[in-house]
């Protein structure tokens, strides 16, 4: 078991035929993902990579049975591009297009609700369960399948968790990076339940950041919803205030979205917290 | 991206927001003959820096004759601005705003922002204008009226009577202050702003609401989308250092310890100042790379660090995904050699090709420390920069 994306899973790419689509859409290929076509306009009816090109997310869906979709639009285009597989039924839709206007992410997500379709990100590594389905730019050779679910909010913090879980031998259920924007799709709530009903993950990595207040609405939900172990860490604990530290949604102001906040809650919620990143693989070996 | 409170005034005024009358001078000539044409019998000479807080240190002043004006235009132009929101060095003053000045009653707040959250846009407002928003929410929080408005169906009259009614306007002032609203949600939709603060909004002795003040925050995301918007970007105003880092697709924040910072991925570039603050030592810099990492961008990010003459020693800290290890030990090595570089360089690779990596800043000829582990890395990049200082 896993969460979100297994073996089965058949997934598209919106942008096939682009560099960064190519590109990752060869290593998900390598990975063993099942893709199983692509969308760019204009170019419908070709062939790449092996695979049918699609002009419309619509056609795709009806020629592949695709139920996921991986977009790797330059940002002017990506709400649309999400819009376009909400409207084509996609259950799951990975954007991992970074710099989409912030306005234009909060229409779609108003458009997205009372819809099927669940998005993660954008400006997001996108999600992977090893050994079975990769999607987004995630390296393929840290992963190794296992027990432990992670859900962060930065890249290569999710690529530090994922490293130091497999050098301890626990190996991951399921990694998903949520995002660094302000506006985006699934949330650590909605990724956290799914890991507490999933009967193959053991035990749960956060990583957080400076900025909002999601890690202390997950606190809260941990509080009462979860009973595996969880490991959470936060950066930007020595961060100065009111300077954006490369993710848009990484700032701290009026001593609002701190770290310490963040820590807090989390400790209060009976999460392990650990203040250096080096200490994540350790923590969750501890505390299994 | 901020704008200047001139610029976002005559953008007030384009949605119908009402401002006081006046005009921006460069020079003090320019000032005299401003308040000629500005009849009044007194005036506010103010700053136009890039933050907050002038009032304070002497970058607002009221003139009561032409003469004051002229010559406190010529005081401020060309002198640097140091306020609580500042470095500091402060911030170069080149313009001044003159405006006449207005009997005021009342000082209020309203700002519009995108609220996390609940992902719409949200008014605050309040009754105690003309101090910090986030004083007022700490010391007197029942202070804060907030509405939210959903995307559908946009600003409603009822929103507008809501914070009419807690500001406890004049039956007559409502209207005024839907016009306000109204202009800021038009405003805030049409140029991708991500915060617009009227702080305060006077309420003039004869009932008039005025924008007093006027900040916008603009989403750098969307500016490609608004020339006219990105055209009123004023670099005096930003981090030189910063500016030039954004050229090479790098994003460097300046801080004031000695140990330089490389790193991919801004979380990671986060974690690292932390984990070096842990370890006792002090982070010089915020330093992101980015994900494309090549050789030129490697050298421009040595560069950079090394401007920074505090610099005593450098962590450079790469996990590499897509990018191959050894590919960064190249960029290393070329960036050494191209630059002299004559302080200790302590290198965390990890990840892909990270032993093909390793392997290649080993024996070397530069001060190049390449370690396998990110805790020894940090303490070790620290016991470099205590012995040198």
């Amino acid at each position: 078991m896993s969460i979100l994306v297994d073996k089965n899973t058949r997934v598209i790419c919106q942008g096939f035929t682009g560099k960064q689509g190519t590109f990752h859409s060869q290593q998900a290929l390598d990975y063993g993902t099942k893709l199983v076509g692509g969308v760019t306009p204009e170019r419908g009816g070709a062939t790449h990579l092996g695979l049918p090109v699609f002009n419309t997310v619509d056609e795709a869906v009806k020629n592949t049975g695709a139920t996921a979709t991986v977009i790797y639009v330059p940002p002017f285009f990506a709400a649309d591009a999400i819009l376009e597989a909400v409207d084509a039924g996609i259950e799951l839709i990975v954007c991992i297009t970074e710099g989409i206007p912030t306005l234009q992410m909060l229409r779609v997500k108003a458009a997205m609700q009372g819809t099927k379709s669940l998005l993660i990100g954008a400006n997001c590594p996108g999600i992977i369960t090893p050994d079975e389905c990769k999607i987004g730019i995630m390296p393929a050779s840290i992963h190794q399948a296992g027990v432990i679910g992670i859900v962060s909010r930065s890249g290569t913090l999710t690529y530090e968790s994922v490293h130091q879980t497999t050098q301890q031998g626990l190996g991951q259920s399921t990694c998903v990076g949520i995002g660094g924007d302000p506006i985006r799709g699934m949330n650590f709530i909605d990724v956290l339940s799914r890991f507490e009903a999933d009967p193959k993950t053991k035990g749960i990595v956060m990583v957080g950041e400076i900025g909002g207040s999601d890690e202390e609405a997950a606190a809260e939900y941990i509080k009462t919803h979860v009973t595996k172990p969880v490991v959470a860490y936060i950066a930007g604990q020595t961060a100065p205030t009111g300077k954006r530290m490369g993710h848009a949604g990484a700032i701290v102001t009026g001593g609002k979205g701190t770290a310490e906040s963040k820590m807090n809650a989390l400790k209060v919620a009976g999460v392990e917290v650990v203040n250096a990143l080096t200490d994540i693989g350790v923590a969750m070996q501890r505390c299994l | 991206m901020n704008i200047h409170e001139y610029q976002a005034k005559q953008l007030f005024q384009n949605y119908a927001i009402p401002i006081p009358e006046g005009h921006v001078a460069t020079t003090a000539i320019e000032a005299e003959k401003i308040v000629q044409e500005l009849t009044h019998e007194s005036w506010v000479v103010k700053a136009q820096i890039h933050a907050g807080g002038r009032g304070k240190v002497g970058g607002v002043k009221v003139a009561q004759t032409p003469e004051d004006v002229f010559t406190f235009t010529h005081e401020l132009l060309g002198t640097r601005l140091v306020t609580k929101q500042t470095d500091c060095n402060g911030l170069p003053i080149d313009s001044v705003l003159i405006e006449k000045t207005y009997p005021i009653k009342r000082e209020l707040y309203l700002s519009l922002l995108v609220e996390r959250s609940m992902e719409r846009l949200v008014f605050v407002a309040s009754a105690a204008g003309g101090m910090e928003i986030e004083t007022v929410a700490h010391e007197m929080p029942e202070q804060i009226i907030t509405v939210t408005i959903h995307h559908a169906t946009g600003l409603q009259a009822s929103h507008c009577r809501k914070i009419a009614y807690a500001l406890k306007l004049e039956r007559a002032q409502h209207s005024q202050l839907e016009t306000i609203m109204r202009g800021m949600v038009e405003l805030f939709l049409a140029k991708d702003a991500s915060q617009i603060e009227i702080n305060p909004l006077i309420e003039t002795e004869s009932g008039e609401l005025i924008a007093l003040d006027a900040k916008i925050n603009f989403d750098d995301n969307a500016l490609a989308l608004h020339p006219d918007i990105f055209a009123l970007r004023d670099v005096r105003q930003e981090e030189a250092k910063e500016n030039e880092a954004q050229q090479f697709g790098l994003n460097y924040i300046a801080l004031d310890g000695n140990i330089g910072c490389m790193v991919n991925g801004a979380g990671l570039a986060m974690a690292t100042m932390d984990l070096v603050k842990s370890k006792g030592g002090f982070p010089a810099n915020f330093l992101d790379v980015g994900g494309g990492t090549n050789v030129e961008k490697v050298c421009e990010a040595f560069k950079l660090i090394l401007a920074d003459g505090a610099v005593k020693a450098v962590l450079v800290n790469i996990f590499g995904g897509i990018v191959k290890c050894d590919v960064i030990a190249q960029g290393i090595l070329a960036a050494m050699a191209q630059i002299e570089v004559n302080i200790p360089v302590v290198v965390r690779l990890e990840g892909t090709n990270a032993e093909q990596g390793r392997a290649l800043l080993t024996n070397t000829n530069f001060k190049l420390y390449a370690a396998n582990d990110l805790n020894h890395a940090a303490e070790q990049v620290v016991a470099f920069a205590e012995a040198a200082e």
